[in-house]
């Protein structure tokens, strides 16, 4: 079947609000779910549907950042010193995006939306207390400290190396799917890096923009941004994260964050089996 | 006039969050203007097109009007609706960009030139993506 312009802007407007809502209130990241909810149920063709993901990621991450700013957790050096590899990942991936045939971009969606969904169900790792200073981190200044019970507690950032180089892949990956890539900064930030996990969830949040801008401008130079399907797409996003930063669930968000998990599992195995099989 | 505002002025060390409320205040301010914009383009798009057929099942790749920043302003000119939508989400992409601008200015007020050169690395590579692949004038 066919829409309407009129009846595509509004339903597309609609789930990508709900999107965007539950993707704020489980920290999930709504934009996920958005272009396998575009390819399986509206049709929209993978490209279009980055294009379009890839817009309301920027519009999540900068609208979000002004509240995450005051809280005073994000680590601005962490952050910019990270977006070097971050922004070289994503000149990378959206360079493989315009290259690789659209299954083999439906087979690694599927992949991380299965990853994303795994992790979610993990308990998130902890950093540990007191390590002792690394000299590469100390010599970059990325060290800090952030709001505690206790007044502010001091962090020792590690494995500056590794954590690096996952943050490539965490760009090339967001370059090449048009999405945040929170599961792989998961493992980057706190698992290597073992920076304390409202820093690098603020500080995550802060560089997806930044990230995000530097593939956007080759979608869009490659005509992969469409206004008719973004439009819809960004409001609605942006509209679902703002009010969900508002609304403070706390009990509720667990059960919510399984249902979501859910969701991100079954799109994920829908699009491995369409890229598998061709149907993209 | 509150009265921290008429203190005189103290030369007082650029602090890392004073520079993050100003970075985080400009980001919501550019997402809000782009999204004003959009909506501006959304409703004359939807008044003259709202019921036409959707087709996004086959890519074609958007018109030149819609990929270059030349043919952005131009559709605009000529009063489209999706030129218009295009433009607020150039304006967005633009809003980290100049987050990094500003981190430059922030850091080079504190005297961090290591974070300096850091921050040029990251806008070289924002640049090159933005007029370096084909979308410039």
């Amino acid at each position: 079947m066919t829409f309407t312009i009129l009846e595509f802007t509004v339903i597309v407007a609609i789930v990508s609000f709900v999107a965007g809502l539950l993707g704020s209130l489980t920290g999930l990241g709504g934009g996920v779910v958005l272009v396998p909810l575009l390819t399986t149920f509206f049709h929209v063709d993978i490209r279009y549907a980055i294009g379009a993901s890839l817009v309301s990621v920027i519009a999540t991450s900068s609208g979000a950042a002004a509240s995450y700013v005051k809280e005073g957790f994000s680590n601005i050096r962490i952050g910019m010193f990270l977006e070097i590899a971050t922004t070289f990942g994503a000149l990378l991936g959206a360079f493989l995006a315009t290259r690789i045939p659209t299954s083999a971009l439906a087979i690694i969606f599927g992949a991380v939306l299965l990853y994303s969904a795994f992790l979610s169900r993990k308990p998130r790792p902890q950093a540990q207390r007191n390590l002792p200073p690394d000299p590469l981190a100390t010599r970059l200044r990325l060290n800090g400290s952030f709001p505690d019970e206790e007044g502010q507690r001091p962090y020792n950032v590690q494995s500056v190396p590794a954590g690096f180089s996952l943050m490539f892949g965490a760009g090339a990956l967001s370059g090449m799917l048009g999405i945040g890539s929170g599961a792989v900064k998961v493992l980057a930030m706190d698992q290597a890096m073992q920076i304390p996990f409202k820093v690098s969830t603020t500080t995550s949040n802060f560089m997806i923009g930044v990230t995000a801008a530097a593939s956007a401008g080759i979608y869009l130079s490659r005509g992969y941004v469409d206004p008719g399907l973004s439009m819809p797409v960004m409001l609605g996003v942006l509209g679902g994260s703002l009010l969900g930063s508002r609304i403070l669930v706390k009990a509720e968000t667990q059960s919510l964050r399984l249902v979501f998990a859910i969701v991100i599992l079954v799109l994920g195995l829908q699009m491995l089996y369409k890229g598998i099989w061709g149907t993209i | 006039m509150p009265a921290h505002l008429l203190k005189p002025f103290q030369p007082q060390p650029w602090r890392d969050r004073r520079i993050e409320i100003i970075l985080g205040n400009a980001l919501r301010a550019g997402v809000l203007l782009s999204a004003a914009v959009v909506l501006c383009g959304a409703c004359i798009y939807l008044v003259r097109h709202a019921h036409e057929p959707t087709d996004y099942r086959v890519f074609r790749g958007e018109p030149s009007e819609y990929r270059t920043i030349s043919g952005v302003i131009q559709s605009v000119l000529n009063g489209r609706g999706r030129g218009i939508i295009q433009l607020g989400l150039l304006l967005l992409i633009a809003t980290p960009i100049a987050r990094v601008v500003l981190s430059i200015v922030g850091f080079a007020i504190e005297r961090d030139r290591m974070y300096v050169a850091f921050t040029l690395i990251v806008l070289a590579v924002l640049l090159y993506s933005l007029l370096g692949s084909g979308i410039g004038l």
